[in-house]
């Protein structure tokens, strides 16, 4: 009677293994074969005219998307000039000044409000804000609503990556004399640098590839990006309509244009882990 | 920093230091106070003209001027539990076979690469689903399923290809890689001492896994499936490109239909009619709560699961 | 490494306060219909080619174009469904149209060649509807003998977004069934009974392209480009036209421009034998008051420009150029009604 027990139970067991296996394979495969065809049909498309012509009509060759990723490089660029030293600073009161009070805890809700916030929210606000009341789409629309996204996502890395920083050196410091503002420069921004750079790579990759944002608020261009306070180009809007398109020569510059962000992305997150791995 | 000869600091400078840092973290509170009155303020018209009706309504006319939500949170509701049936199971084996089959030579490239995949931004999903997937369901996956539903309601219609049932299976997809990574971390959460101990008294790895790491771990588990039912509520790319873009309840899988984020997509920068936009707006609102609602919930979750198992935090 | 920061912070700044190209003007910002898109685009590209003149149209359809030219967030819209007068007084907007087109009925069955397919207007119709579901249905079946109709569901593919294209199609299927007329009605955006939506002519002319066994509705630019396959329509005068600029111009020859106020016309089912009952033309909407009458002025040029030397490369498209007459038409208004700080911006 045990040993029929046992024998059954080893057999479930190598079912569930399989099981496992199998399942794991299956999803591990169907995300390599997405990777494979971005790949594949994205670099196809790369070519000199790709990366430094303008785009031309429909049936024109030769066109290129050289002003869509110059416009995406500044549009995060700028969202990140505007929310990096805002959500650092925040960070920084949250973890340093407000371990306790009631308004720290109210920031740290809002953050997290914020975080949950769908990107798509955010382009229908910054619309609402920054474009049907000035008139027009700007490349500045685009910036702040990425810049939206970002922040939250900064707020809480900071936060935390401080609070890694032990105690004992803050108190170090300010029983040597420091001021506050010194010690948290000097001592706990310093020692937690990896760590925030980090989370800095991160949210600007994560937000490089957002397309939703953009819809609305800097939309797309067929120029090079001149004075932001006009629809910017960028990739990702590029990418919605190049795709949704039925000319192929359009089509083809997507999936390139799709390639480019996800290698972009993806180098970035590799550099975010080798450097917490370096710490 | 010398210690002697130095001036004494200045009270004023921390003073201004800690001011700008609360002014940094007033703009977090400013900016979500914003956001929420501008779409309360915005949506007001169509609060007015429908008021919770909307949500239940299943009319969607621009011309004369019916609005209604019903067809949008279906289309919502049904592509996220397509998304979560397929995708909670996965990522449940996936993390297993990571944490307790796979020997370290292969758990920890994969581990990296799925870490990597999260990142992938969502509009190549949606373009993978549109010129690579879809062919291949109107063509054979389609067709297969209608076979073996037997001419069932919830297979019927033409095979498109593109429809509630696609949107489903690619946002599966894409909340995979995100879902896998976080119960990996919750499974490795699991000390190793409790399984040695199944172990030691003669379990096998499936009885280990089953009633040992899994129920240990599940809330952890619980609240990775919530954290990826909030993305894939919100997400707008990896559907818009494949659901169809269309205002109408249907009970079948296979017919076209849309989600709050897709109908924003497609409609929001051409809607002129005040009404129009503000219905769109109220359509926002509730997509804004529900998916605060549940990252909240997530996160709640997921903080108590740390504090449980004595992690840093 | 902060050196490097610095720079790149610097260089963010620098490129995105000051104008990068400081010899050309800034752009004319233009959105609305996807119809015209491939022509626009043609004559924009051109244009800075000529004069270096930079025209940015983004093809947003024409609810979206009607929206935008209203709330002022662009210099021009585009709408191929044309606004009424007291709509325009409303708005404070100038009309007046550019090119003409034609509306295709495009399918998709593998074996079947372009202009193979004949459709009767209520066939269309009862297709649209959802009332004959099968292309082996017994209808379809005797209006094209010897052609072999797969048995296969009917796709129906529609627009998504507020479409002129939409409203030239449902205008010429209000006119020619009543069914249509009592279910459906005619606008830019209305409650399809059956089908899947894509999002602009380029959207519908994807579906169609890559799913079998669809049938949708595109500006016949977009059938060629793409090698979409065209029906043949049966039209008022009781013979079967394929789409052709020949079919569109047939179309356009009766048509009265002096006298529709606003040049509101439409240009579906008309009489004749030749003519391709779903021809409409494509308007441009602008505002009456422009506050920078060089930059109002720079525009019209290129709309002269596009009206007066683009007559080519819009007939290569298969777009019908505006006639002389009509062209004269729309520069007196422009000379009457478009107006900066008081005075008339053209010529």
């Amino acid at each position: 009677m045990r040993r029929r027990n046992v024998a059954a139970r080893r057999l479930v067991d190598l079912a569930m293994r399989l099981a496992a296996g199998g399942a794991a394979a299956a999803g591990i495969l169907a995300l390599a074969w997405i990777l494979a065809t971005v790949v594949a049909r994205g670099s196809s498309a790369f070519s000199w005219d790709f990366f430094t012509r303008l785009p031309t009509p429909p049936g024109v060759a030769g066109g290129g998307l050289a002003n869509a990723m110059l416009g995406t490089l500044l549009l995060t660029g700028l969202a990140a000039l505007v929310s990096i030293p805002i959500g650092l600073m925040a960070g920084v009161y949250l973890a340093e000044f407000g371990r306790e009070s009631r308004f720290a805890a109210a920031v740290r809700m809002a953050t997290n409000i914020l975080m949950g916030v769908p990107s798509i929210i955010s382009g229908v606000f910054v619309y609402t804000m920054l474009v049907a009341t000035l008139g027009h789409f700007s490349g500045y629309a685009g910036a702040v609503a990425l810049a939206l996204i970002m922040l939250p996502v900064l707020v809480r890395t900071t936060e935390d990556m401080l609070l890694l920083v032990p105690g004992a050196l803050r108190e170090a410091g300010l029983a040597l004399g420091t001021p506050r503002w010194r010690v948290t420069r000097d001592i706990v921004l310093r020692g937690a640098r990896k760590g925030l750079l980090t989370g800095v790579l991160l949210a600007v990759a994560r937000v490089s590839g957002e397309t939703a944002p953009l819809l609305f608020t800097s939309l797309n261009s067929p120029y090079w990006p001149g004075r932001l306070a006009q629809p910017t180009a960028n990739l990702t809007v590029t990418i919605f309509s190049y795709a949704m398109s039925p000319f192929r020569d359009w089509q083809a510059q997507a999936w390139g244009a799709a390639m480019l962000i996800t290698l972009g992305v993806l180098a970035a997150s590799l550099c975010a882990r080798l450097l917490v791995r370096g710490k | 920093m010398a210690v002697s000869g130095r001036r004494l600091p200045s009270p004023a400078a921390d003073r201004i230091f800690r001011a700008a840092a609360g002014l940094c973290a007033l703009s977090v509170l400013v900016l979500l106070a914003l956001l929420v009155s501008t779409l309360g303020w915005k949506s007001l018209p169509a609060v007015r003209a429908f008021g919770a009706g909307f949500i239940w309504s299943n009319a969607w006319n621009p011309v004369t001027g019916a609005y209604g939500a019903l067809s949008s949170i279906s289309g919502t509701i049904a592509s996220t539990l397509i998304a979560l049936l397929l995708a909670v199971p996965l990522s449940l084996t996936i993390a297993f076979f990571l944490v307790e089959l796979a020997p370290p030579a292969v758990s920890r490239p994969v581990g990296v690469a799925i870490e990597l995949l999260a990142a992938v931004p969502s509009i190549i999903y949606g373009m993978w689903g549109l010129f690579v997937f879809a062919p291949l369901m109107s063509r054979h996956l389609q067709p297969a399923l209608a076979r073996l539903g037997g001419g069932s309601s919830l297979f019927a219609g033409a095979p498109m290809g593109i429809g509630v049932l696609t949107a489903g299976l690619i946002l599966a997809l894409m909340i995979l890689p995100f879902m896998t990574a976080v119960v990996r971390d919750v499974f490795s959460l699991v000390p190793t001492v409790v399984k040695e101990a199944a172990y030691g008294l003669g379990a096998t790895t499936w009885e280990v896994a089953r009633q040992v790491t899994l129920r240990y771990g599940l809330r952890g588990v619980i609240g990775a499936g919530v954290l990826g039912l909030g993305r894939a509520i919100g997400e707008t790319m990896a559907v818009t490109f494949v659901i169809g873009n269309e205002h109408r309840l249907s009970l079948s899988l296979f017919a076209p239909g849309n989600t709050i984020a897709s109908t924003l997509a497609n409609e929001f920068s051409e809607a002129s009619d005040p009404l129009y936009v503000s219905s769109l707006v109220y359509l926002g609102a509730i997509l804004l709560m529900i998916s605060v609602g549940i990252q909240w919930a997530a996160h709640s979750w997921l903080a108590r699961v740390e504090r449980r198992s004595g992690a840093w935090r | 490494m902060k050196r490097l920061l610095a720079l790149s912070v610097a260089l963010i700044i620098g490129i995105s306060a000051g104008s990068v190209r400081a010899a050309a003007p800034v752009a004319i910002n233009g959105a609305g219909a996807s119809f015209p898109f491939p022509i626009y685009s043609q004559w924009a590209y051109k244009y800075e080619q000529t004069t270096g003149v930079k025209l940015n149209y983004q093809s947003i359809g024409s609810g979206g174009g009607i929206t935008q030219i209203k709330a002022k967030t662009v210099d021009f819209g585009a709408s191929d469904a044309p606004l009424k007068t007291d709509e325009l007084k409303q708005a404070g907007l100038v009309q007046f149209p550019m090119v003409i087109g034609g509306v295709v009925p495009v399918v998709n069955l593998p074996g079947i060649p372009s202009g193979k397919i004949r459709l009767t207007p209520a066939l269309l119709a009862d297709i649209f509807l959802g009332t004959v579901k099968r292309w082996d249905d017994l209808a379809l079946k005797a209006e094209n003998p010897g052609v072999n109709l797969p048995a296969k569901e009917i796709v129906v593919v529609h627009r998504s977004d507020g479409s002129g294209t939409t409203w030239i199609f449902t205008n010429y299927l209000d006119k020619v069934s009543p069914e249509w007329h009592g279910k459906v009605g005619t606008e830019k955006a209305v409650s399809w009974p059956a089908g899947v939506g894509g999002k602009g002519n380029e959207g519908v002319a994807a579906f169609v392209q890559q799913a079998e066994g669809t049938i949708g509705y595109v500006e016949y630019a977009y059938a060629v480009q793409n090698k979409l396959a065209a029906v043949q329509l049966r039209n008022r005068a009781g013979k079967y036209v394929t789409p052709s600029i020949a079919s569109f111009q047939a179309a356009a020859a009766g048509a009265d421009w002096k006298g529709a106020p606003g040049f509101s016309l439409v240009l579906t089912d008309q009489p004749g034998e030749g003519s391709w009952p779903i021809t409409g033309a494509t308007f441009i909407l602008v505002q009456k008051e422009q506050g920078d009458g060089a930059r109002a002025r720079a525009m019209l040029s290129f709309f002269d420009w596009c009206l007066r030397s683009g007559a080519a490369q819009a007939e290569k498209l298969d777009y019908v150029p505006l006639p002389t007459g009509v062209i004269e038409l729309v520069e007196a208004t422009w000379k009457g009604e478009v107006r900066s700080a008081g005075t008339a911006v053209w010529p």
